[in-house]
């Protein structure tokens, strides 16, 4: 109410004694909405620490059972980070195609960026199926464990984005560039994107620090 | 100061987001993100498994590439930078990082310190006979 006054007699106050700075208001949704990601992203993070902890203080816990240098494959960590890094640039661009409402670039960038990850996927499958298949499996020592528990906790958060990357080129097709959808997309170029820097975390610490002690 | 609150008002910014909506600009920013990135893991893998450098100085060094890949995607990826509009995220940012240190830090700090003042395993098992 008070503010339109100001406003109105702006002309008759030339100094600007009345003037009431306008109140900004709620930030936007998509601000709001990218914010309260952004928290729960920050706290999956502190969720993947404590298995990071569990995983330093239990590395050295073999209990006769094989060190990390003696089952690691350097090879296969190499191409599923390469996998992860550029799935995280095409999902860049298919959230820059998405801003600008190009479907061609969005199927395209979006379509790339599922086939990495379940590249990534397979690769990791296949290398905890041997494990398992040798004899290594969780159960066999407190470094298995945490291994299996911190790389497993990372596959299944990468598996959850691969659905809800596949929903979110549905709903595009079906419902186009909403105000809506285009905040589902922002919140999954997050997660994504998150999902990258733990896993830059995981081959760090795990494999490459472990297959060096 | 009513100068500086009418310029921050509206211009808060998702994380994610980036303030300029130049589609080459922002392109342009992940390629250099990506190649940072690729050069940042390569260059851990190599350390990895090279005998060219000091060998005790290698984990601290994978430490610090690590370190320093999260800062690029960070940067370049999710946008949180030190702008006056990102400050909310950075906030976010910064207490996330103190809980994960403490979690971290702490479970290395006093489980390290256990571990040194047990007592060997084969004399606990004499001692329970």
């Amino acid at each position: 109410m008070s503010m339109t006054a100001t406003a109105g007699r702006g002309h008759s106050d030339p100094h600007h004694i009345g003037l009431v700075i306008e109140h900004p208001g709620p930030a936007p949704k998509r601000t709001v909405t990218a914010y309260g990601f952004w928290v729960f992203l920050l706290s999956d993070i502190v969720m993947f620490s404590c298995f990071f902890a569990a995983h330093a203080v239990l590395a050295d816990q073999t209990a006769g059972g094989p060190k990390g240098s003696e089952i690691f494959e350097q090879r296969n960590v190499a191409i599923e980070t390469v996998c992860l890094l550029l799935s995280s640039f095409t999902c860049g661009m298919a959230s820059i195609a998405a801003d600008v409402r190009n479907r061609f670039w969005f199927y395209l960038g979006m379509t790339v960026t599922c086939v990495l990850g379940m590249i990534f996927l397979a690769i990791e499958f296949r290398e905890f199926a041997d494990l398992v298949a040798r004899g290594y499996g969780p159960s066999r020592s407190a470094f298995l464990t945490s291994f299996f528990s911190l790389v497993g906790c990372h596959g299944l958060h990468v598996s959850a984005g691969v659905l809800w990357l596949l929903t979110m080129m549905a709903q595009v097709f079906a419902k186009g560039f909403r105000a809506d959808v285009l905040r589902r997309m922002m919140c999954f170029a997050l997660f994504w994107h998150a999902l990258d820097i733990v896993w830059v975390g995981v081959f760090s610490v795990v494999y490459l620090l472990g297959s060096g002690a | 100061m009513s100068d500086h609150m009418q310029v921050r008002a509206d211009h808060d910014i998702a994380p994610g987001d980036e303030e300029q909506h130049n589609v080459g600009q922002r392109i342009l920013g992940y390629v250099v993100g990506l190649g940072l990135a690729l050069l940042l893991t390569a260059t851990s893998f190599f350390i990895a498994g090279t005998d060219l450098v000091w060998q005790p100085s290698i984990p601290v060094a994978l430490i610090v590439l690590a370190i320093a890949q999260m800062g690029v995607h960070l940067v370049f990826f999710l946008h949180i930078t030190t702008g006056p509009d990102n400050t909310n995220n950075v906030l976010a940012l910064a207490f996330g990082l103190l809980v994960v240190f403490l979690v971290v830090g702490g479970s290395v700090w006093i489980m390290g310190h256990l571990n040194q003042n047990m007592l060997p395993m084969d004399q606990i098992m004499q001692m329970h006979r």
